[in-house]
């Protein structure tokens, strides 16, 4: 019912960050306020409600203003730093650099052509590495966590792979498929299904042994047991990790570009590396932030979807 | 009372754990016990003294270690048939609107879709939630989820209805409130039940035979008749001169082995 904690190997970084905290403190109030009745004008609940709801903008406000401060702050002295030569734009880049090289982007092409090819590039291995990658750690994940035996087999492989360094693997991948898009969809795909799997196991794991009882007793057989509690019940562990594993497959498209590529944003950082283009690297870097984040939110609306019979979540626009 | 027609029928059971210390737990020994076909058997005792544990093994849930345990005069193995069994904790699934909740138990057994909607939609007016046939569990009330349990298990025509503590967690109003619901609902139905409770009083209110067990191992104290008339009002059959008599013959027992019970827990405690 709650906002679960995912498991996470040490070893992998987490990029978009999401905002996960908005969700926890909330959930009973709003569960509250979709039973209660709405106020009636001119009564004191109204008067209450309108009272609670303008504290809630002014809130808004000044959170929205200070994050405006705070990028004013950062960006401008970036930009005054390097404009004064106190720091090289050379090696540092410089914001105006980089939304001009944006711009750039945007109207003329990169380097490799047109950017939103690149984008569609990454995206495509992107989205082909979490695909595979989620749907084999779903099903891996909960075959092992309902077969003991299994588990208890491939315990030590399992521990093994996720111990390697599985970045390093886009270079295995690369000779295997060659510059073509599998090499980094593979690699994707390592990154994502060990998050996916963990939590999938471990959300199988978890299952009220009393709703498993109950499932037994009403007359449940394995089949069903599978998919109308375990499954059910494992989700909101599975699709928390989706939230990670999307940008991860996104570090894995770009990391196989690394590896060799003709296209694709990490193809771009790469190449922008290597003519000294600072500013083509932060740029590159920002337009995979945005991705990433855009399929973050497509996530969320789809975590939502999945899980209705929870307690609402957040209806209206909250601060974090 | 040797019946050959005994709904459940346990001899000399005896039910033991393996403790993650490697030790060896005994909840229950050597525990024999009857109930007859339609009889409200509450059963009482101690923290500990393995109560839910003769659920446990009624349902199928769990074996015996030594002895035997009769559902309908047969020796079960896996879940007999016909058995409902009502949880102290929440066993609703989270997951499921109070209709889909209610009809998986026919479904289960394999009633199409649409016969078992029906059937659930009888049994939540029966349970007093027609009108919440959508609504997901955390959207109802603690009484209201009791309600939702109790439909999904007696849907199935059990002809053993088990009940853990089951309104333990429930507030008094609202208890008693259940209790008589229970009450009605069971007299239209031939079930045996088996209620496992620690509170004597509501033992004595609902049952037509109070078990007592002793403190772990839990073996079979004695067993009590309760002549109170039916129905029963549990709001006021407490207020009865015979109710009185019966709960200090009871207490007698009980309270001994509550003491016992509780200076093993302090000297655990200690230790």
């Amino acid at each position: 019912m709650n906002v679960r904690s995912t498991l996470l190997p040490s070893s992998v970084d987490t990029p978009g960050g999401r905002p996960s905290l908005a969700g926890v403190g909330t959930q009973d109030g709003a569960t509250i306020a979709s039973i209660s009745s709405k106020p009636e004008p001119g009564s004191l609940d109204s008067e209450l409600a309108g009272r609670r709801s303008r504290a809630a903008r002014r809130r808004r406000l000044t959170i929205y203003g200070l994050r405006l401060i705070f990028t004013v702050v950062w960006l401008g002295s970036w930009e005054l730093t390097t404009r004064l030569n106190w720091v090289d734009p050379f090696f540092y880049g410089q914001p105006s650099g980089i939304v001009q090289r944006l711009w750039t982007w945007i109207t003329e092409g990169t380097a490799l052509g047109p950017l939103w090819f690149q984008m569609a590039v990454t995206m495509e291995e992107a989205v082909l590495g979490f695909l595979i990658g989620a749907a084999l750690g779903v099903v891996f994940g909960i075959l092992l966590g309902r077969i003991q035996l299994l588990a208890d087999v491939l315990a030590p492989f399992i521990k093994g792979a996720n111990a390697i360094p599985r970045v390093i693997l886009g270079g295995l991948f690369a000779i295997m498929f060659g510059l073509s898009v599998w090499g980094k969809a593979w690699t994707a795909t390592v990154l994502v299904f060990f998050v996916v799997f963990f939590n999938a196991f471990q959300g199988v794991r978890e299952v009220d042994p009393n709703l498993i009882a109950n499932a037994r007793v009403l007359g449940a057989d394995n089949r069903r047991m599978t998919t109308e509690i375990v499954i059910p019940s494992a989700l909101s562990w599975i699709l928390a990790s989706l939230h990670i594993s999307f940008g991860l497959a996104i570090v894995g498209a770009v990391v196989g570009e690394l590896f060799g590529a003709t296209a694709g944003m990490g193809q771009l950082v790469y190449n922008a590396q290597h003519t000294f283009d600072v500013d083509g690297v932060f740029a590159g870097m920002f337009v995979l932030a945005v991705m990433a984040l855009v399929a973050e939110g497509l996530i969320t609306v789809l975590e939502n979807r999945l899980i209705k019979w929870r307690p609402s979540r957040v209806s209206g626009e909250v601060p974090i | 009372m040797a019946m050959a027609t005994a709904a459940i029928e346990l001899r000399n059971v005896t039910k033991r754990f393996a403790t993650p210390k490697g030790g060896i737990y005994t909840a229950l020994r050597d525990l024999t016990m009857e109930v007859a076909p339609g009889e409200f058997c509450a059963v009482v005792g101690p923290t500990g003294c393995g109560k839910s544990t003769t659920l446990a093994l009624i349902s199928g849930l769990e074996r015996a270690s030594a002895g035997e345990v009769l559902v309908m005069g047969e020796p079960i193995r896996g879940i007999p048939d016909g058995i409902g069994y009502v949880f102290q904790t929440d066993a609703v699934f989270p997951w499921k609107t109070v209709l889909e909740n209610v009809a998986a138990g026919p479904r289960y057994h394999g009633t199409t879709g649409s016969a078992a909607r029906k059937k659930a939609r009888e049994w939540i007016a029966r349970v007093g939630l027609a009108g919440f046939e959508d609504r997901y569990p955390h959207q109802l009330s603690g009484g209201m989820r009791k309600r939702v349990g109790l439909a999904q298990s007696l849907i199935n025509n059990p002809r053993i209805l088990l009940m853990d503590e089951p309104f333990s967690a429930l507030d008094v109003q609202t208890r008693t409130l259940m209790e008589n619901e229970l009450l009605a609902i069971w007299s239209a139905t031939s079930a045996s039940v088996v209620f496992v409770t620690h509170d004597l009083e509501e033992a004595i209110s609902l049952a037509d035979r109070v078990v007592v067990l002793t403190a772990g191992p839990g073996t079979v104290k004695g067993t009590y008749k309760v002549d109170l008339p039916r129905p029963r009002n549990v709001a006021e059959i407490r207020f009865q001169p015979r109710f009185a008599q019966i709960y200090e013959a009871i207490w007698s027992q009980l309270r001994d082995e509550v003491l016992v019970s509780y200076e093993r827990q302090k000297h655990a405690a200690a230790v």
